[in-house]
């Protein structure tokens, strides 16, 4: 009675599982080694990231001048990349927390995963704002301390100190979510562990979690405090991301549709990472029962709705450099500045990759498809990429003054330091995979009765889920007390 | 004290332990503690556990982060160096404004969260280094694990605890 659920929901959990079942098939990632794959990709992420390193040193040590940026076009791949990164990062805190505070159920077989990649994503976006900078170890004065200038302040009115406080806002709250929602299976990992140093380490990690029922209580109370606090907090961060460009006078970025835009971009960008690395994690890990064709179906639900919000503000942002008759505006968008310009493939490319080609998601066998999701998650990176270089580069080379026109080419450092990014994103999630619990196992244990394959089936027969108490079943009835 | 002994049930399926809770406690006998893998709902309400406060507390600490945004941005950019920054206005905190709700927003937000979690952290007891106190490692996997304190009326309660459908029933010293 107490886990009635409508019969047309499709189980969450596959299979025949135990209580039992759930906790070996997630430490089993954790508990066995590596294999070949594993080393051959976080090798090469490795590279990657050491190359970024080495194009990150590189500027710092030589100047912002080996960029290919120019006086006019102050902006382009750093600021890119970066909000690429941010709005990557969204989907984690969607689904953990607009997603509990809507009693979804199934965000929690993706919702550790999802958190973990806003994580490492929004680390790869706190990189570009310190290292686009010319001097960026003065990057410290953005901070409100008083200091031996007569205490000389920042500016508040800045939408770049506004990012300071909106990131490491995020990344802090993001984090200290996450962990909290850790506890529980550090500690199942640690009470499970048999070498003494791996029981250290999820003892040390677990923090003494011992799961008591007033801990539990309080723990959900935090969990939706927490998601409360999450999503007002994920909606304001991408909108300061945006007020970047809103609040300025650019024809092309001065537009009151950016906030709920990019924040729309950023679940649409997010949710389209989730599929893209959870599509090889379920394989991988061996986690297909918990990691559903109905979760990647869902998940591609919200990228339409996403991606349809995102497709109705170009339209928006067309119809109004129409209406608004400033000839900039108009030029901007509707002249040679973006479809017909020689950005004209960035502009292209984006309508492709993010309207056009996730509307074959209403097609219910696409959506279910796990080749077909996979393909167009990559291709909305893709175009979301190109959605933030258009907005940033395109406005940035076409301005107010005809003499200020100029292109921007970018160098290999440029190149070097987003792709290091991604090799660095793949180190620390390839390394979060093997050693961290992957699935929220304490989460899945609460929703196995009501939306397991095995008990849903029960139900149908009219089986109780609850199991009939056997009296001769006690097994080790005794005293220990003269024991110890 | 003379009744250092408790006695630990074990259970094995969270709708068992339920209804053992609740006979338990129609027996008006008193439950130290009860260890569960996971959230089992309603448990609080059927031990007979006080509603947790902690939201109230993450209510406060918004408001004391709120505060001390307005006081910061107030104090740096209206009192100490009211500076004309690109025409804006800075006669009046309430006529800057507008460009502060970012930052009041972040701080509320920071505040509530962080403190709250802190008071989660230290209502419970928990730290990096602190040690695990649940009884049986079990307790973490699929077990649950309920226990009660003993005044003489051992074979009482074990008779009890074997109705509920105990899996293993062990009565040990605490100390």
């Amino acid at each position: 009675m107490s886990h009635y659920e409508a019969p047309i929901r499709e189980p969450l959990v596959l299979g025949d599982k135990s209580y039992h079942d759930i906790t070996e098939d997630i430490a089993k990632p954790i508990e066995g080694a590596a294999n070949k794959n594993w080393y051959i990709a976080f090798y090469i992420s490795l590279a990657a990231m050491l190359w970024g390193f080495g194009c990150i040193f590189y500027t710092v040590g030589t100047g912002i001048g080996v960029w290919g940026l120019n006086k006019n076009i102050g902006w382009a791949w750093d600021i890119t990349n970066f909000v690429w990164w941010v709005g990557i990062g969204h989907a984690g805190t969607l689904i953990s927390a607009v997603l509990l505070l809507f009693r979804q159920k199934w965000r929690m077989a993706i919702n550790r995963s999802a958190e973990a990649m806003t994580i490492f994503a929004v680390f790869q976006a706190g990189l570009f704002p310190i290292i686009h900078m010319g001097r960026p170890w003065n990057g410290y004065w953005v901070l409100p301390m008083p200091n031996q200038f007569g205490s000389l302040w920042v500016n508040f009115n800045s939408p770049l100190l506004w990012d300071v406080f909106a990131i490491s806002t995020y990344l802090s709250v993001s984090l200290v979510f996450w962990w909290t929602g850790l506890l529980p299976d550090f500690a199942m990992i640690r009470d499970r562990a048999v070498k003494p140093f791996q029981k250290k380490i999820y003892a040390l990690l677990s923090f003494g979690w011992s799961g008591r029922a007033k801990d539990w209580q309080r723990f959900e109370e935090v969990s939706l405090v927490l998601a409360g606090l999450a999503t007002p907090l994920v909606l304001s961060v991408h909108t300061i991301v945006s007020m970047d460009f809103a609040t300025s006078i650019n024809p092309g970025w001065h537009s009151t549709i950016f906030p709920p835009y990019f924040v729309a971009g950023a679940i649409f960008s997010g949710f389209a990472m989730v599929q893209t690395l959870l599509g090889i994690m379920r394989k991988v890990t061996n986690l297909e029962d918990y990691i559903t064709r109905m979760h990647i179906e869902y998940m591609n639900i919200v990228i339409i709705l996403t991606g349809g919000i995102v497709a109705v503000a170009y339209a928006t942002e067309f119809f109004i450099a129409w209406y608004t008759g400033s000839p900039y505006e108009n030029y901007t968008y509707l002249s040679v500045g973006a479809a017909t310009g020689p950005y004209a493939w960035a502009f292209w490319s984006l309508i492709i990759f993010n309207i056009i080609t996730p509307q074959l998601l209403w097609i219910k066998k696409f959506r279910r498809s796990f080749i077909i999701t996979f393909i167009i998650s990559i291709a909305i990176n893709i175009g979301m990429w190109f959605e933030r270089f258009d907005i940033i580069a395109i406005v940035l080379s076409k301005g107010h003054l005809p003499s200020t026109w100029w292109r921007f080419e970018p160098t290999f450092v440029d190149v070097g330091i987003f792709v290091g990014t991604i090799g660095f994103f793949f180190v620390l999630f390839l390394l979060y995979a093997r050693t961290f619990p992957v699935i929220a196992q304490a989460e899945v244990k609460t929703i196995l009765k009501s939306s397991g394959e095995f008990y849903k089936k029960r139900r149908e027969q009219g089986i109780p889920t609850k199991p009939a108490i056997n009296l001769a079943n006690v097994a080790g009835t005794s005293d220990k007390s003269n024991k110890e | 004290m003379e009744s250092s002994k408790v006695i630990h049930a074990f259970y094995n399926d969270d709708e068992v332990l339920m209804d053992a809770v609740k006979a338990v406690k129609a027996e008006h006998l008193h439950i130290e503690e009860v260890f569960c893998p996971f959230p089992v709902h309603g448990l609080d309400k059927a031990m007979g556990l006080a509603p947790t406060r902690l939201a109230i507390t993450a209510f406060f600490y918004g408001i004391t982060g709120l505060c001390f945004a307005i006081w910061m941005t107030n104090y740096m950019m209206i009192q100490d160096w009211p500076q004309d920054i690109g025409g804006k206005p800075n006669f009046s905190w309430f006529a800057n404004m507008p460009a502060f709700v970012p930052i009041m927003f972040e701080l509320t937000v920071f505040f509530a969260a962080h403190l709250m979690v802190i008071t989660f952290y230290m209502r419970s007891r928990l730290w990096p280094f602190k040690e695990a106190e649940n009884p049986d490692p079990r307790t973490t996997d699929d077990h649950f694990l309920m226990e009660i304190p003993v005044n003489n009326n051992e074979a009482e309660i074990t008779a009890l605890l074997v109705k509920t459908g105990a899996v293993e029933i062990n009565v040990v010293d605490k100390h």
